[in-house]
């Protein structure tokens, strides 16, 4: 049962961290917590002369925690708003979804992996702590699909 | 000594799995089960006297406050109290908050020119005193407390060890009170409280002693803590959820203002004033837990026959195996006292190179329950910077075999997780 848990893609992941601690030229940031147990992540977003988006992170947390955020910021980098939000709706519902929904691989690619994680709602906070914090830091910068994205 | 197989029938819920596996609960710390005594004697008091105590005059009422009353009495017994000084509280979240809100109520009245008791009434200058290893519930109502009156908070740090480093001058004569935990929910540590009570009222300041951890796994006589209130719950100790129990003196109980008001609390009402009626009713507004009561009080009956003497030693056995075996574990290091002197059975560790979360899941994938987070002490964390840590607590339920299947789980994280893995700080 493990295995549905922790996928090999979240180990690499949590044991080689992408776009973590990333200096950009951040527009906004978004400080989250998970008041039952401590996990912190940090969320910076900016944006690219061609509108897209730039995510980096910082935090600590479990393995869940950490190759949530890693994966989102592989997955959302060099995106425009418009683009990254199927993917971040598309995450936020297969979260929701208990274990019972088949995740589109076309859309989430490595994000897939959490589709386990759906199956313990005491982890799915862990999982989601570091795309709460996109989605928050999104709106300070005005940087949402349905904002007017700053002009490059 | 009590037989642990025997008595473990007497709990229905240890006989069942989780994810497949039998269950291994070792989270007694968080909440305890429950013996099928107790959940029998709440169900009985619903069958057979259920009415709403204290209120009317029918029969059925009338054997439900003698219940109610008789249940108080008997969790008095069990720590050596007086019967008027047990108050009934939601939990023990509601003893301390009940406490620290005498204190902001009687600084409000105070304010306004209206006579209280000057023990109750603290402002800038003053100073409110509590430790570095306090769970949220007895740290948060004294912050809360300073920010609403101007007076200081200040605390007792901790040594490497994770016990009290009692440094002089922390309690000076700026202290109107004090509160200290018996035993920490996260390092195991027993404080000695009477000592720190003793420093309190030699500057004339009031006392109190969270009691969570240690009545429900030592004998305590209330009257050997040198306190003036104290408070723990009942779930942690074989009763049901939703009873907690504020101890206090008499003269000072009577001479606090009330907390929640309304109905039972009362002595006369008027549309413009009213007074109260004397402790416990005064701090037990409302229709009470009945049920919970005489659930409580059949759980000291339990405890009781047991021996809190054997529950105490029992738990000191199974806690020095746990540390022995943890301390065979390369990686393990243990959060708090290494060693059996002044300390009790929560013992909390991490990992290295596994997040607690991840050593707690993997420990639940073999059916083994233990807490993960900061406990509610996340200043105690900070403290030894931990972001959280993996916590094994006992009960007289459990066995060395538990303890086993704990080191078993570990063991498998570790294997899972490999060796090696630089976690990012």
């Amino acid at each position: 049962m493990s295995e549905d848990l922790y996928q090999e893609i979240i180990l690499d992941h949590y044991k080689n961290p992408r776009g973590k601690k990333v200096e950009i030229d951040s527009l906004a940031q978004s400080y989250q917590v998970n008041p039952t147990c401590g996990d912190e992540v940090t969320v910076e977003v900016g944006q690219n002369p061609d509108g897209t988006l730039l995510v980096s992170y910082d935090g600590q947390g479990c393995s869940i925690s950490q190759a949530s955020a890693s994966v989102m910021s592989e997955l959302i980098n060099g995106k425009t708003p418009a683009e990254a939000a199927p993917i971040q709706e598309a995450f936020m519902e297969l979260m929701k979804s208990k274990g019972q929904l088949e995740p589109d691989e076309e859309v989430l690619e490595d994000a897939i992996a959490f589709a386990g994680v759906s199956k313990y709602p005491a982890r799915i906070k862990c999982a989601l702590i570091s795309w709460m914090a996109l989605s928050d830091a999104q709106i300070k910068a005005q940087l949402t699909a349905t904002t007017t994205t700053r002009s490059g | 000594m009590f037989d642990v197989d025997k008595l473990r029938a007497d709990f229905p819920i240890l006989s069942r799995e989780v994810r497949g596996v039998p269950l291994v609960y070792l989270d007694s710390g968080a909440t305890s089960q429950k013996p099928t005594q107790v959940l029998d004697a709440e169900r009985h008091f619903y069958e057979t006297s259920n009415a709403a105590v204290h209120r009317g005059a029918h029969a059925l009422a009338e054997e439900a406050t003698d219940a109610y009353e008789a249940a108080r009495q008997t969790i008095a017994s069990f720590v050596g109290a007086q019967v008027e000084e047990i108050v009934f509280t939601k939990n023990a979240t509601e003893g301390i908050n009940l406490v620290a809100y005498a204190f902001s109520n009687a600084t409000d009245k105070a304010r306004q020119g209206i006579e209280v008791d000057r023990r109750f009434v603290v402002g800038p200058g003053d100073s409110i005193v509590v430790t570095e290893m306090e769970h949220h519930a007895n740290l948060i109502p004294w912050q809360e407390l300073c920010a609403k009156t101007g007076a200081t908070l200040k605390w007792f740090g901790l040594t490497e060890e994770g016990r009290l480093d009692i440094t002089p001058g922390v309690i000076d004569n700026t202290t109107k009170f004090v509160s200290v935990v018996h035993q920490s929910n996260l390092l195991g540590t027993i404080n000695p409280v009477k000592k720190i009570m003793d420093m309190a009222h030699a500057v004339g300041a009031l006392g109190m002693v969270d009691l969570c951890q240690s009545v429900p796994h030592m004998s305590v006589n209330v009257n050997e803590l040198g306190a003036d209130f104290a408070s723990w719950s009942g779930h942690k100790m074989l009763g049901p959820t939703g009873i907690g129990i504020l101890w206090g003196k008499s003269d000072l109980l009577n001479a606090m203002p009330p907390f929640l008001s309304g109905g039972s609390m009362i002595e006369m009402v008027h549309m413009d004033h009213s007074t109260y009626a004397p402790a416990p009713q005064r701090f037990e507004a409302g229709v009470p837990m009945a049920a919970q009561a005489i659930g409580l009080a059949r759980a000291c009956d339990y405890l009781n026959e047991l021996g809190m003497d054997n529950v105490f030693l029992h738990e000191q056995e199974l806690t020095a195996y746990a540390l022995e075996e943890l301390a065979k574990i390369p990686g393990v290091r243990v959060i708090g006292p290494t060693d059996m002197r002044d300390r009790g059975s929560a013992v909390s560790f991490v990992v290295e190179g596994i997040h607690p979360h991840d050593v707690g899941h993997l420990m639940d994938a073999k059916g083994v329950a233990v807490r993960v987070g900061h406990h509610c002490c996340w200043p105690t964390c900070r403290r030894f910077d931990v972001p959280a840590t993996t916590r094994i607590t006992t009960y007289i339920y459990n066995d060395k075999s538990d303890i086993d299947q704990a080191i078993a789980g570990i063991k498998s994280a570790q294997e899972f997780f490999g060796s090696g893995i630089a976690v990012s700080a």
